[in-house]
């Protein structure tokens, strides 16, 4: 895939910026989006996330940089015609305007032929299955349907990108998990590329194909959602996905394969890592890789310590549990309510042990 | 719960609780009886059979056959209703343009220029008459001429005063406008004409015809400008019937202006229908 990446990309975005008079929103910013992704752009506010997405749909100019959309450059044509569409975070629905027209708005002021609007319409507006509510005003419809209604309204003129902006912001938890399974069947079943711009990690991590996480208008990393949970290029991003302990080591040598370090609270351990590492390193720990037991654990392999329990966050499922370790680290650690007694087997001021296999932490050089 | 006050507190109605006393109902009865019995009585006098306006003494229509006969009235009607359509269509083209320009840019002064706009709203008619009548006079407008040009500077006094409350008006309901909806209209293809046309536009409207409405009773009703704009052969209908009850309060005064009263609700209630075309759909269906 990555000699063919030329040829694949159907946006490319080189050496983009953008400035709003002294601040910087996009410093810089260089990367391909591959044809029928699912491709998310994940930071906190105001990383200059939505600014990309923006710039690419037309609505805003880059300071410097080029975007190629399908190979053609973006620069001298606006956003009505582009062959791009966006969902907006405030779904932006026409509220004059019925489901149906606001869905054949886009094809009546492209001039589309009569005959040809009706059955595309109807077709989008199935695809999204607001079939029985066509003749509804936007006022008379939730905020899950507005949406369906302005995801129609793009899919309807078969861009070659569909934006997303916040899409699932404004909704309900349990409904943005449903628009979560359905946006992912969507996007495989019409087969256009879609860039989601999202703060929210969960959603990031369980759409997309490939996640961008930015960061004060620049592009920190870009990998699949495993390679970024599991395979963290730097501090920031291990620390704004997914919930991490983060510890301090000196590198006290090499061994093949692996690198041997010092760590404060723990002593020293070999962990497995390629390529250069700098005198000091972040070691990243995620606290579901951490082994809890009332007993000391058997396993040599293991880097084992102790700790008590300091604090418990009971979600349901899981636990959070906050140890405070004998070096005098406090480690978040998740486990499993695997059984229904677990949580009565262990409580806050209990001594545990704690162990983890060397592999599972991750060296992080950045 | 031990230490709570042995006599509770009778607690203190609030604002809104007061709709249950019947004194308070007492009082909005008396003020809408006071509010509308003058009209109501203007309205059932213009059917009274009796040249003095004092004794109920049968009810008869000749009063409006005469008020129609009164080509003078007649006339002046004319020249209201001609000076108040002009007046409303170009003051809410120009107070749309001013509202959209406020909306939209910013631009050097523009915060002097928002205020002095609004300016006729709060100046006192008195001195706005003044200022116009010194205006026509100073630079020699023709106040002759054929119908309807002589109506021309009581029209031009009238747009003046109007548009600042068509522009005050839109410019409101411009504020509530999610620019999204433009972005949206472009991204689906729209140019800025299009989009004006189908997404601005159509939002403006309800603004619009409140803004439309306002101008066109102000204008209609309007005496203190008109009169020092107005020469002696273009006479509105509110200036004629001041000339009138200088001699007398007959019923003929009352019948225009139950006529008067007449087209301005009529009016208003277009303006409303208009105003909801998504009821008057679901009436429909």
């Amino acid at each position: 895939m990555s000699d063919a990446g030329q040829a694949d990309a159907i946006v490319s975005i080189d050496h983009v910026s953008k400035r709003f008079g002294p601040v910087i929103a996009v410093d810089d910013v260089s990367f391909e989006i591959r044809r029928n992704e699912f491709f998310a752009l994940l930071g906190p506010s105001g990383c200059g996330k939505t600014t990309i997405l923006r710039m690419i749909a037309g609505l805003e100019v880059p300071s410097a940089g080029t975007i190629c959309v399908d190979g053609r450059d973006m620069s001298t044509i606006p956003a009505n015609r582009r062959p791009i569409n966006m969902v907006f975070q405030s779904y932006a629905v026409f509220p004059h305007m019925n489901v149906y027209d606001n869905v054949a708005y886009g094809l009546r002021v492209d001039g589309t032929p009569r005959a040809e609007i009706g059955p595309r319409v109807v077709e989008a507006i199935d695809t999204v299955q607001m079939a029985e509510f066509a003749a509804r005003r936007p006022d008379q419809l939730s905020g899950g349907q507005r949406q369906r209604v302005a995801l129609a309204r793009a899919l309807v003129k078969r861009p070659k990108v569909l934006l997303l902006d916040e899409p699932l912001s404004a909704l309900d938890a349990k409904l943005r998990e449903a628009m979560r399974l359905e946006l992912a069947q969507l996007q495989r079943k019409v087969g256009i590329t879609f860039i989601i711009v999202t703060h929210d990690q969960d959603e990031a991590l369980s759409m997309a194909d490939r996640i961008a996480v930015m960061d004060a208008g620049r592009v920190r990393q870009i990998a699949t959602p495993g390679a970024l949970y599991e395979r963290p290029a730097s501090r920031f991003v291990a620390d704004f996905i997914g919930k991490v302990n983060l510890l301090d080591g000196k590198v006290a040598g090499r061994a093949d394969g692996a690198v041997r370090l010092d760590i404060k609270g723990l002593g020293k351990i070999a962990i497995p890592c390629e390529g250069p590492v700098p005198k000091t390193v972040t070691v990243a720990l995620r606290p579901e890789k951490i082994a809890v037991s009332k007993r000391p654990p058997r396993a040599r392999t293991r880097v084992v310590t102790r700790g008590r329990i300091f604090e418990w966050a009971y979600y349901g499922d899981m636990s959070y549990m906050y140890v405070d370790t004998e070096g005098g680290l406090r480690l978040a650690v998740n486990i499993q309510n695997a059984a229904r007694t677990t949580v009565d087997e262990i409580d806050i001021g209990d001594e545990v042990w704690l162990s983890f296999a060397p592999a599972d932490a991750i060296v992080v050089t950045e | 719960m031990a230490t709570a006050p042995a006599k509770t507190r009778r607690e203190r109605p609030g604002p809104l609780d007061y709709t249950r006393k019947l004194w308070l109902r007492a009082i909005v009865l008396v003020t809408f009886a006071l509010l509308y019995a003058p009209i109501i009585g203007l309205v059932a006098f213009s059917f009274n059979d009796s040249r003095r306006n004092i004794v109920w003494r049968g009810f008869t229509l000749d009063y409006y056959v005469s008020a129609w006969n009164n080509d003078s009235l007649i006339e002046a009607f004319a020249n209201s209703l001609t000076i108040a359509i002009i007046a409303t269509g170009v003051s809410t083209v120009l107070g749309a343009f001013v509202a959209l320009t406020l909306w939209r840019f910013r631009f050097p002064g523009k915060a002097a220029y928002e205020g002095a706009m609004a300016l006729p709203i709060v100046v006192p008619e008195i001195c706005m008459g003044v200022a116009m009548l010194v205006f026509f006079a100073r630079i020699g407008w023709p106040s002759g001429g054929p119908w309807p040009l002589n109506l021309s500077a009581i029209t031009i006094a009238h747009i003046s005063f109007c548009f600042p409350f068509v522009a005050v008006v839109v410019r409101a309901r411009m504020a509530g406008f999610n620019r999204e909806l433009e972005e949206a209209s472009h991204d689906l293809g729209a140019g800025e004409w299009q989009t004006f046309r189908h997404v601005i536009l159509p939002f403006m409207r309800p603004g619009l015809i409140a803004g439309a409405l306002l101008a066109f009773t102000l204008s209609l009703d309007d005496f203190v400008i008109t009169f020092f704009t107005s020469g002696p052969d273009t006479v509105t209908f509110p200036v004629k019937v001041y000339s009138m009850v200088r001699f007398s309060v007959t019923p003929e005064v009352n019948a225009a202006s139950t006529i008067l009263i007449v087209i301005t609700i009529v009016a208003t209630v277009l303006a409303m229908r208009f105003h909801n075309p998504a009821r008057r759909r679901e009436a429909a269906s």
